[in-house]
């Protein structure tokens, strides 16, 4: 029987009294944004919208509770747009989005930060019973968001974003799962060259630590043959949009290759108000579970395809609490 | 294929000094005195005693300054700078029954957009635009222009919660931006330039746009001008394609680019009428009459004078209002210097623009 696990990717809206309250504090130009070292008034302002989108979580029930990375004004670019060795160039488009962040400008050594594993000491200090679930961006995402004007070379500024996440990961608080979020694998995927190292790359994250590790893809299917390569990576599970994917595309790369022993769901739409019921997203996990002919999974987690921060923040708490219920045992659906 | 063009001698002014006539407009929006925003903040404060009433006289105010300061110019077609309108998407969202608002959501850093959601059919309902376009024709002299976000832009920035695709959407609101132009004409309107920035992001949607913009001038008379503003895009990803697009006149933003994008029009043939940004409105320093006068000659490049309209890149409400001004004011005297050039055939046709060396 496969245990349905409730999470998100992460990166919810803040609250709307603290987009209000951090506007007044940090101002609307580039070089507002964070950097890392804010004040105490921003610090206290992020706390208490943190604690509230913690508690958000558990009040909805899901089964994993993130930090919310609500300080990633940069969106998953943060790591590097508050590292020492970077500088923010001009304000880019993210992804294909109606977003913006500022460019991180590689220029020096990608030494140890500490700033996400902060952020998760903070979150582990807030929970009681719940289990914390670590997010990053995935080394090939953060890599291809940033410019490279130090290493050099394409392989060898993958492997240094790599090292960086790893020694990031090294310092994080206990958590029982880590999302690695990989959406340019489908958004701009790897060349000729590049696509076999991405699975060390992943690897070497994963490697540092104990919990689980769900890389999670979106925005479409993945590419065939770097779907192949992905499978090289040493984690625990792979994760799906089903939501704005080709769907097709994607049951076959699950069919042909095989997939890890555990699986993540994109089956909740993070990119629009209309918040599907319980029993509509179980009966896509149910769909989805029943068209992958050839395994059973251990753990299937059941999230939003993207980041959450697209969505107004009503209607991104209504979806949380969707997900919790959708994976709660007794939820009857017609099959 | 393009609509009938000959409309814009309409716009020529009486009197006009010169056998050519380039015509001389603004995008739409400009900054706002610091006193309407002011108004506004002070409209949103229950505590205060400053009403809706209050505040509707406020843009009354604000739209004769503003109309007049497009007018002291010398421009030929004037808007009223929408001093009415806080955001292109909202304003028209809050008018149109079958959407809704359920907070902000991120763009960038703290800049937040009230992103609406369709949750129902989108329908006419009271007009859009028409209090305002008659408002403004009473006090202008000049022609107005009525800018109106474009549908597509209007489907793709919201969450659409119930139309099976983004474009099925765009499409119903293409017949309601029909509607309100029907609306306008017969309120006597003349020049009507839809907005579709969306376009740039998404350009290979072209062939949605183009079937929007089919719907917005079914039954629409010709000498109704139709303008399309689209800017800060790869406009290689819609040309030709947008030749079949039935508008008189595409309007652009090259100048910040340094007119790097302008040969992209010069094959083939540039059907509709050109619409040139020949101002930066992300600098705020004030280009010179004669750096004006180059940027046009780019223009020459892609239609005859007879099809060439100039206009600042896009709304130049960021800038600060004195550079604004400056900065419209100083295209206006480089476009008549250049027609009183051109009457005196002393602007190379076939070179008008120097090769650099």
């Amino acid at each position: 029987m496969t245990e349905l696990v409730s999470t998100t990717p992460g990166l919810y809206p803040l609250p709307d009294w603290a987009k209000q309250e951090l506007s007044d504090l940090k101002g609307h130009q580039k070089h507002d944004l964070i950097s890392g070292t804010e004040g105490a008034d921003i610090v206290g302002a992020y706390d208490r919208a943190r604690e509230e989108v913690v508690s958000e979580q558990g009040d909805a029930g899901l089964d994993r509770v993130v930090e919310g990375q609500l300080r990633w004004d940069d969106m998953l670019a943060h790591p590097l747009t508050v590292h020492e060795n970077v500088e923010t160039g001009g304000i880019v488009r993210y992804y294909d989005n109606n977003n913006f962040y500022r460019d991180p400008q590689v220029r020096g050594e990608l030494s140890f930060s500490g700033d996400v594993a902060a952020e998760l000491d903070a979150t582990a200090d807030l929970l009681g019973d719940e289990s914390l679930q670590a997010v990053l961006p995935g080394p090939y995402s953060l890599s291809d968001l940033a410019t490279d004007e130090h290493y050099g070379d394409e392989a060898d500024f993958l492997d240094a974003v790599s090292e960086f996440l790893a020694g990031e990961v090294d310092a994080f608080p206990d958590h029982e799962t880590l999302f690695l979020l990989e959406p340019s694998l489908v958004f701009s995927p790897p060349g000729e060259d590049v696509d076999e190292r991405v699975a060390e790359a992943i690897s070497a994250v994963s490697d540092a630590t104990d919990a689980d590790v769900v890389v999670h893809t979106y925005w479409g299917a993945l590419d065939e043959k770097v779907y192949a390569h992905l499978m090289d990576a040493d984690v625990d599970a792979i994760g799906f949009d089903f939501v704005a994917g080709d769907r097709d595309q994607t049951l076959y790369n699950i069919n042909e290759y095989g997939t890890k022993d555990d699986i993540a769901l994109g089956l909740v739409d993070g990119q629009n108000t209309l918040v599907e019921d319980p029993e509509t997203v179980r009966e896509r996990v149910e769909w989805t579970l029943d068209n992958v002919q050839t395994q059973t999974f251990d753990t299937a987690y059941v999230t939003s395809n993207t980041e959450l921060f697209y969505l107004p923040e009503n209607r991104a708490t209504e979806k949380l609490a969707a997900l919790a219920a959708a994976t709660e045992d007794e939820l009857e659906v017609e099959a | 294929m393009s609509r009938d063009a000959e409309n814009r001698e309409q716009f020529r002014p009486e009197g006009h000094d010169t056998e050519h006539f380039l015509l001389t407009t603004v995008v739409g929006s400009y900054p706002k005195p610091k006193w309407l925003n002011r108004a506004n903040d002070l409209a949103e404060d229950p505590d205060s005693k400053f009403t809706q009433e209050h505040l509707h006289e406020a843009h009354d105010d604000a739209c004769r300054v503003i109309t007049n300061e497009h007018e002291r110019s010398g421009l030929d077609t004037v808007v009223d700078g929408e001093m009415r309108r806080e955001e292109m998407v909202e304003y028209f969202a809050h008018r149109i029954p079958g959407y809704e608002f359920n907070g902000p959501v991120k763009v960038w850093g703290h800049n937040y957009f009230d992103k609406p959601s369709v949750v129902g059919e989108v329908e006419y309902d009271e007009p859009w635009l028409v209090d305002e376009f008659e408002f403004t024709s009473e006090v202008a002299s000049k022609p107005v222009k009525v800018p109106i976000t474009g549908p597509y832009t209007l489907a793709s920035w919201s969450f659409n919660e119930r139309y099976d695709s983004e474009a099925d959407l765009a499409y119903a609101l293409a017949d309601l931006v029909n509607e309100e132009i029907e609306q306008l004409v017969e309120a006597g309107a003349t020049y009507i330039q839809i907005d579709e920035p969306a376009l740039a992001t998404t350009p290979d949607d072209h062939a949605i746009v183009g079937e929007c913009l089919e719907r917005i001038v079914a039954g629409i008379p010709d000498e109704v001008r139709i303008g399309l503003h689209v800017c800060y895009g790869d406009y290689s990803r819609i040309y030709p394609e947008l030749n079949d697009y039935p508008i008189d006149e595409f309007d652009v933003e090259l100048c910040n680019g340094g007119y790097e994008q302008i040969d992209v029009f010069t094959d083939p043939e540039f059907e509709p009428d050109l619409a040139l940004g020949v101002v930066d409105v992300h600098t705020a320093d004030v280009e010179s009459v004669e750096e004006i006068k180059e940027n046009i000659k780019q223009g020459l490049k892609v239609v005859p004078p007879e099809k060439l309209t100039v206009s600042p890149d896009c709304g130049v409400k960021l800038l600060p209002r004195e550079v604004a001004y400056q900065k419209m004011e100083n295209m206006v005297t480089a476009a008549r210097e250049v027609e009183a050039e051109l009457d005196a055939g002393e602007i190379d046709l076939d070179a008008p623009v120097p090769q650099a060396d």
